[in-house]
């Protein structure tokens, strides 16, 4: 039996406005737990929301970017609950009447390319958070995180596997942080996805029952908890027990690596949407709709394909510098400064990822200007010190901020490209190792190589490599014809 | 005259003349109050430090030579779910008992700035459910005109203290009558104005798109003067007007009536309507008719389906609005739980009263999925229609006269055993609500046991000028000022 795997994914993402959806609150991640909270985003008696126009037009900004229609006039509804982390009992959102809907995003795995369709994005108001204090049966409740503006992107279930999933967050996560929508850190909790799934034969074109799948903090969450779901049920339908596999929400537990029960359809809530009177119509004209495409940055498709012409870079070093917004301007600065793409490309791929790793910093958090690191790739293509001493110095001017002309001068990497010191070196290196000379006379051509280690070694890595060998096989040539 | 029966007007004019002190007028009228409100029960919070300080400080201008605000001096009531920053403010309610909110409610604020002096927080039907102020979770206000009788409501302390003199001018709220009809029981001007002309922030909501708060006078003229003090857009309200009003109703007030188009819909005058209050209003249509106006029959039918509508959305809007009292960040929470869910349930249902909680109850179902099209959606049609239906006859009409109340002032207890009793004496003022008209409430006389009769005027979307035009006009016919309660 062969099955076909049915995904829609749910996306919420905060939006990069300074202030909350309903109040002039920072929007920020980070304060001290409800300092950035007001009396209307804690929902005190008699305060009204008034909605923040610039997460409107982000919401809009996405809609664009994600090709979808704007609806000329939607509305806010009101998604009604008791639980403490949204103080109103209510949150604000956007129920029948979305601010976009349709539109798509394009997908490429090594597999296919591929076309996913979405179904609508809404603005909507985040909760506050619940923080269980162990063992004392004590829960404390933070309102930072309440009333920051969110969109919730819906997709509709055009995707095949767990690879494509993943494959559609990446895309979609790199368009908003392109667009300026949102930091998309997934790790804070700014970009949440929830994923539906469900399986049917190969051939057949209904859909199943599919299950929800919760807490999928990061791509590779994602990946293994739609791979575990789709395997469980596959398992279902094999041994004939599809019955077994209900509508349910099913909370994905990375460290047992399994999916558990959270809610079955039977305890849904009863939200009782209707429309927010505190609110009216979120009202976007085509002027405005206008003046919000001219505003639009080029998005990663448009730049991979730039970058692919304009640098010669390969595809893969494409997907990760272009895949990742912070890296491919910095690329695009460091290339302005007069860097040879493919230097800079390698830089970047290279010393500067292990960096960032080890150091636990995000792309765009890289220390090091780009001017700088020109500055370095030039002191190196000058020939003035040697690209293993650049790569120390490049991890000097990552820790400490100073800049390579310094650290070159105060270590004294400069390399050595005089020649008669060259020479006085090779002399000595080669007065010490007769033995590899006689080698060498007998043919033994890598004796030459153990020669040019014994130089460096002797000069501390300073000789200039390409002069130094030079020199010796002028040397060698010479004793061969001597003897 | 002593200082507490004079109007608003008459109080600031004192002021600014120095004939006495903003000092001489709040010790008058706290004299007046704790002579009467024993007898009234109109206030569940008195300010009288916060008045005395306020009323130097106007002093203290009048003394350097400063102008004084609109409201200069003027001795004014709040309705208990009005935010007033540092004040409780219960909305009548257990839940809210010990609440007191950390800001000013917009309307707060702009009496602040025109120099009102804040002297009190009135009695309500808790969370502004009711028409007798006996929904109170503390006490029942009496009618001054007969202790026996209800004040009205929900606004029926504000109406009450007017009424008694322990307050010059009042706030009140009204989602479905709450202004007017205590007004006229207790034989005061009562305005409902435009929603959106007053800014709701701060008003604790219970039906958000019907909730409109407005000002209880003794007279026309204050009224209008009230509605000029807190009128206007508000940047936290984004219900309020867009544009900024600063309408001044005074220039126009006094104006001649002459060929003013006067609508009196037929349906407003049928069988349930007390005989009496029938008699007076076609008292005040012939006044009309003598100094000028052109007022003819309408047909306008629908207040039973309006009643309906009414009770739907605001009990729904009303379930949604007071899910956020739940115990555990403010308000009255249950001494006895042992989970989260219990502490909601029983912080709730120990929390609310009756009333409240009939609402509650009646709103969550009429949201409920599968009766949502049944009830709401149902009820916002029958809401649209009937809107559409005024707007159409302010094509032809200036204004429309009807009654405010089908009965006269009731009984204290009279009518609590029968909710639907109850809700019917809201038939003729919920559509104006409905369909966020303006209307205004005022004394047309006095029944055979005594008590004040009220005559609802009804204008077009922003058509207050127009309202307190005839509105006049017609109290310089009446001179109502002759009627005030023995108390
Ligand atoms: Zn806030």
């Amino acid at each position: 039996m062969s099955f076909e795997t049915i995904i829609g994914l749910e996306i919420h993402a905060e939006l990069n406005t300074k202030s909350k959806l309903f109040c002039s609150c920072p929007a920020e991640f980070g304060a001290k737990p409800n300092e950035n909270t007001c009396p209307i985003c804690l929902g005190i008696p008699g305060t009204m929301p008034v909605l923040n126009e610039k997460a409107v037009i982000l919401a809009v900004k996405t809609g664009l970017i994600l090709n979808c229609e704007i609806a000329a006039e939607s509305r806010m509804d009101r998604k009604n609950y008791f639980y403490p982390d949204i103080p109103k009992a209510y949150q604000i959102t956007q129920y029948d009447m979305p601010i976009c809907r349709g539109g798509y995003v394009d997908i490429e795995t090594p597999e296919v390319s591929r076309r996913i369709r979405l179904n609508r994005i809404h603005l909507e108001e985040d909760a506050g958070k619940l923080i269980h204090l162990e063992n004392s049966g004590v829960s404390l409740i933070d309102y930072n995180r309440a009333g920051v503006p969110l969109i919730e992107i819906v997709t509709e279930p055009d995707l095949r596997s767990a690879g494509e999933a993943v494959a559609f967050l990446k895309a979609l996560k790199s368009m908003l942080e392109y667009g300026g929508i949102s930091d998309c850190h997934m790790e804070q909790g700014s970009l949440r996805c929830d994923a539906n799934i469900s399986l049917r034969r190969t051939g057949q074109n209904i859909l199943n029952t599919k299950v929800e799948l919760k807490n999928l903090n990061s791509f590779k969450e994602l990946q293994k908890a739609l791979e575990h779901e789709e395997e469980r049920q596959k398992v279902l339908y094999i041994h004939g027990e599809e019955s077994r596999i209900v509508q349910e929400t099913r909370r994905w537990d990375g460290e047992k690596g399994e999916t558990v029960p959270m809610r079955s359809k039977e305890d849904a809530r009863d939200y009782r949407y209707f429309p927010e009177r505190d609110l009216g119509p979120v009202i976007i004209n085509d002027a405005l709709i206008r003046e919000i495409r001219e505003t639009l940055p080029e998005m990663p498709m448009t730049r991979k394909k730039r970058f692919r012409d304009l640098y010669g870079l390969r595809d893969k070093e494409i997907d990760i510098i272009v895949g990742d917004k912070a890296l491919s301007e910095y690329f695009e600065a460091l290339t302005a400064c007069g860097t040879n793409p493919r230097a800079g490309a390698n830089w970047i791929l290279g010393s500067m990822m292990k960096l960032l790793k080890e150091k636990g910093l995000k792309t765009g958090q890289i220390p090091v200007p780009p001017e700088e690191l020109h500055k370095l790739i030039k002191i190196i293509a000058e020939g003035r010190i040697s690209i293993t001493a650049g790569q120390e110095v490049f991890s000097e001017m990552f820790n400490t901020g100073r800049n390579a002309g310094d650290i070159v001068n105060e270590k004294g990497l400069s390399q050595i490209s005089n020649r008669s010191e060259l020479k006085r070196i090779i002399t000595d290196v080669l007065n010490d190792n007769p033995q590899s000379l006689s080698d060498y006379a007998a043919g033994k051509k890598q004796a030459a190589v153990f020669l040019m280690g014994r130089i460096m070694k002797a000069s501390k890595g300073k000789a200039n490599p390409q002069l130094a060998r030079e020199i010796l096989e002028e040397r060698l040539k010479q004793e061969i014809s001597s003897k | 005259m002593s200082i507490h029966e004079m109007t608003a007007f008459e109080i600031r004019k004192g002021i600014v003349k120095r004939q006495f002190s903003a000092r001489d007028v709040v010790t008058a009228f706290f004299d007046r109050i704790y002579e009467k409100e024993p007898l009234v029960d109109g206030f569940l919070t008195l300010c009288r430090e916060e008045a005395l300080t306020k009323a130097e400080q106007i002093d203290r201008k009048i003394q350097r030579g400063e102008q004084l605000g609109k409201l200069g001096g003027i001795p004014i009531a709040v309705k208990d779910n009005i935010c007033t920053d540092g004040i409780r403010t219960t909305c009548a309610s257990r839940m809210l008992h010990d609440f007191i909110p950390p800001y000013d409610a917009t309307v707060v604020k702009r009496l602040k700035e025109a120099d009102a002096v804040i002297i009190g927080k009135t009695n309500m039907d808790e969370f502004a459910m009711g028409s007798s102020t006996e929904n109170s979770a503390f006490k029942n206000t009496k009618n001054p005109w007969d202790r026996e009788i209800v004040p009205g409501g929900s606004s029926g302390g504000s109406a009450a203290v007017v009424s008694a003199g322990m307050a010059a001018l009042a706030l009140g709220s009204d989602t479905g009558g709450s202004i007017r009809q205590p007004a006229a029981f207790c034989g005061v001007v009562g305005l409902k104005p435009t929603y959106g002309l007053v800014s709701r922030f701060g008003l604790i909501a219970f039906g958000s798109s019907l909730d409109q708060i407005g000002p209880l006078a003794k007279n026309i003229k204050d009224s209008a003067l009230a509605l000029e003090a807190i009128q206007g857009k508000d940047k936290y309200d984004s219900t309020s007007v867009r544009h900024s009003i600063t309408k001044d109703y005074m220039s126009t007030i006094e104006s001649s009536v002459k060929g003013m188009k006067i609508g009196v819909p037929v349906e407003f005058f049928d069988s349930g309507l007390d005989e009496e209050i029938a008699f007076s209003i076609k008292g005040c249509i012939k006044k009309l008719k003598e100094i000028g106006a052109f007022v003819e029959d309408i047909s306008l039918p629908i207040t039973e389906e309006g009643l309906s509508a009414y009770y739907i959305i605001s009990s729904a809007e009303a379930s949604s609005n007071l899910g956020r009292f739940d115990g555990l960040r403010y308000g009255y929470r249950t001494k006895d739980y042992s989970s989260l869910d219990q502490l909601v349930e029983r912080s709730r249902s120990e929390g609310f009263g009756e009333e409240v909680k009939r609402r509650i109850m009646l709103g969550t179902f009429a949201l409920s999925s599968g009766y949502y099209d049944a009830y709401y959606s149902t009820a916002q049609k029958l809401r649209a229609r009937i809107k559409e239906q005024f707007i159409k006859v302010f094509e032809n009409y200036d204004i429309l006269l009807s009654p405010v109340s089908p009965v006269l002032p009731f009984k204290i207890g009279e009518k609590v055993a029968n909710p639907l009793e109850m809700y019917l004496s809201d038939i003729y003022t919920v559509n104006i609500n409905l369909a966020g008209l303006p209307a205004i409430s005022m004394p047309c006389g006095i029944s055979n046991t005594g008590l004040p009769i009220g005559l609802q005027i009804i204008g077009p979307h922003f058509g207050e000028e127009k309202l307190f035009k005839a509105a006049y006009a017609l109290e310089q016919e009446l001179k109502p000022t002759a009627m005030h309660p023995m108390l």
